[in-house]
């Protein structure tokens, strides 16, 4: 039980914390730039990272489940890939959606089998899906890029909410963010989650579908990645196979700093969701003051870094008072914890 | 290939046609060279000029480069640990090198020094992050690919050096020979000769399979887990310091987003070269033939007229396959050894 409540507060600090970095960077974004909380500004800022904060969202089940997904980037670029080659058909928009989602499914469900069915070490599977997405990605749309999609797409992507700044993709964010956020931590589904991510084998013999759930988490992860493909597809008018490259690092960044252990068992939507507002800012405060990708990506790297060394840091101070060595025997049993998944 | 992937997963028969196969799920090195082979006559058959010389040398040239960066990762990988970073060392690497040289401020060896100090020392950042930060590997060198490609554009900037800005006898060493042998290949056979020797011979090897097999039962016996660590991601670092060195040789054009995805292609050659990614198994000698089955089928699909297209496809196929008979490989194994115990 006193572990339990320490937990509990343990995280409440670690989204406290990120709750208040995004204080200070608003403070800081409003005192260096007039423009930072401007109706113009606001949806830019958003739209930024939308597709990684969708994405970020089942990755952050599948990480606390004991897995990874590293093919989300190339499974979007396919789906972008295949509203190009569907439009080139003549194929309407309404019917290439669902298209792309269920390839996003299926997908999704070749990992799944991959880690689930033979038992293979996902970050491996997935390594290999994600050359082999964005080689078929590749392979049906060439280096060609598709554009003239219908208005109504191309206004979901750069359009707002009438009235108010908030872009028409965050919306599917929200909306997927509060039913994850539910499930997780609201279901009996959740305390599976968490159950397989803590202890595989436990969880097995104690009545938890392992393979099952595992199974539906990237399914779910493999759609997700296809939506994310459809919104950048809308949001840059134009289909292009190589997009969303690189993006699987934001994704995984996103989760981290939000809190989530990288072995598994632990972690928020809340916090995960704070952590894209985090992004999502920072990148925006750096563009603003012209300080320009570079920086960018020196500053996200640190910070997911930071937010892994000062927990750490913390534990071993802690527990180095409590009982000597009791933070380096947890972290060898977190490193045996991710082999047995 | 069709064919080992069959034998791989099927359930073992026993027969007389089984053993064999079974001995070649177990010898990667012999079955990816066997595999070679026959792809090899096949493409040779289809296009002559596959076995030309330049062809040859263009080959294994690449398949160094990518090969001494793969060493380097399956020493990593052997701890159970990853390096992801190991494409923006070579980028750093190959582009500081190559300012260097270009703005005439070093000599050729002394900017080859500086290199080879350059990759060392971030493949000991990471070290120290997992070491004694305790980061896990995997989400430390994501920062550091952050990072080091962030310090790549900082130092770049939209610059590029190009050939011509290069000082003749440095470009030009990617094209000498030793008694007909590129350079280059025989740096890398050389890198591959001493890492086995390395893990094979000394304490320091022994620890390094140790520590990866079983960190638990490693510490009991006494082994510093984390100064091993540290030794194979400073050892990583430096090794894809000397990769970033040869990528400036070879391609002349350094920008800041140079190498970028290598990453991939370096632990695909690991995983391919039989090297378990959950540590305590497999060769260098695995890595590097890893590395020249990659940079083989790149250039069959060329000779053969398909698709670029299909390069990246066909990269996951192969990473798939060779995890799936790693996979069924481990499960035979271990029937037969419970089938011994009963």
């Amino acid at each position: 039980m006193d572990t339990m409540t320490g937990r509990v507060r343990g995280l409440a600090r670690w989204e406290t914390l990120l709750l208040l970095i995004i204080v200070a960077l608003v403070v800081i974004g409003t005192a260096v730039s007039p423009v930072f909380l401007t109706t113009r500004n606001v949806p830019n800022l958003i739209v930024a990272v939308i597709e990684v904060s969708i994405m970020a969202l089942p990755m952050t089940l599948i990480i606390i489940s004991g897995e990874i997904d590293l093919s989300v980037e190339s499974m979007a670029g396919l789906a972008c890939a295949l509203l190009g080659v569907l439009s080139i058909a003549g194929v309407p928009l309404e019917a290439a959606i669902p298209v792309a989602l269920v390839v996003g499914a299926i997908g999704g469900l070749f990992n799944g089998v991959l880690v689930t069915v033979f038992g293979l070490p996902s970050l491996v599977v997935t390594l290999g899906t994600l050359a082999l997405y964005r080689g078929l990605a590749l392979a049906i749309l060439g280096s060609e890029g598709v554009s003239g999609f219908a208005d109504w797409f191309t206004t979901f992507g750069f359009g707002t909410i009438p009235g108010t700044p908030v872009p028409w993709p965050a919306v599917l964010f929200i909306a997927l963010a509060i039913v994850l956020g539910l499930v997780l931590h609201g279901t009996w589904w959740g305390r599976q989650i968490y159950a397989t991510g803590k202890n595989n084998a436990a969880a097995r013999f104690s009545g938890v579908r392992v393979a099952r759930l595992k199974l539906v988490l990237f399914m779910l992860s493999g759609t997700v990645a296809a939506l994310a493909g459809i919104i950048l597809t809308a949001r840059f008018a134009s289909a292009r196979a190589d997009i969303g490259q690189g993006l699987t690092l934001t994704v995984v960044t996103i989760v981290l700093l939000g809190g989530v252990n990288i072995f598994g068992g632990r972690g928020t939507i809340l916090g995960v969701v704070l952590a894209a507002i985090v992004l999502a800012l920072l990148g925006n405060i750096l563009r603003l003051t012209n300080v320009s990708a570079e920086i960018q990506s020196i500053a996200v790297g640190l910070l997911l870094i930071v937010s892994v060394v000062l927990p750490n840091i913390a534990h071993q101070l802690r527990s180095g008072l409590s009982r000597p060595g009791g933070g380096r025997l947890s972290v060898a049993s977190a490193g045996a914890g991710e082999v047995e998944a | 290939m069709t064919t080992n992937v069959a034998a791989g997963v099927a359930p073992p028969t026993g027969g007389a046609v089984a053993r064999p196969l079974r001995f070649l799920a177990r010898q990667r090195e012999l079955s990816l060279v066997i595999v070679m082979v026959l792809l090899g006559a096949f493409v040779a058959l289809q296009a002559p000029q596959f076995l030309s010389r330049a062809n040859l040398v263009q080959v294994s040239v690449l398949a160094s480069i990518i090969g001494i960066a793969a060493v380097g990762q399956a020493i990593v990988v052997l701890t159970r640990n990853v390096d992801l970073s190991v494409e923006a060392i070579i980028g750093l690497v190959a582009f500081a090198v190559a300012d260097l040289l270009a703005g005439r401020t070093l000599s050729e060896p002394a900017a080859i020094g500086v290199g080879l100090g350059l990759g060392l020392v971030l493949g000991i950042g990471n070290g120290i992050l997992v070491s004694v930060g305790k980061v896990p590997a995997i989400v430390a060198t994501l920062g550091t690919l952050s990072i080091y490609r962030g310090l790549l554009l900082v130092l770049a900037g939209g610059k590029q050096v190009t050939l011509t800005d290069l000082p003749e006898g440095y470009t030009s060493i990617s094209r000498a020979d030793i008694a007909g042998v590129p350079v280059f290949v025989v740096l890398a056979v050389v890198i591959v000769v001493i890492a086995a020797i390395l893990l094979r011979q000394t304490r320091f090897g022994r620890q390094v399979y140790a520590v990866g097999s079983n960190p638990e039962a490693a510490a009991v016996i006494g082994i510093r887990a984390g100064l091993v660590t540290f030794a194979a991601f400073a050892a990583c670092g430096l090794l894809a310091g000397v990769a970033g060195i040869l990528w400036g040789m070879e391609f002349g054009t350094v920008n800041a987003s140079s190498a970028t995805g290598v990453t991939l292609s370096v632990i695909a050659a690991v995983v391919v070269g039989g090297v378990n990614i959950f540590g305590g198994s497999g060769t260098v000698v695995g890595a590097g033939l890893g590395a020249l089955f990659l940079a083989f089928i790149q250039n069959a699909l060329i000779l053969l007229r398909l698709s670029q297209f299909w390069l990246q496809a066909i990269y996951g196929i192969v990473i798939l396959v060779a995890v799936l008979l790693d996979a069924a490989f481990l499960r035979r194994l271990q029937r037969s050894t419970s089938r011994r115990r009963a």
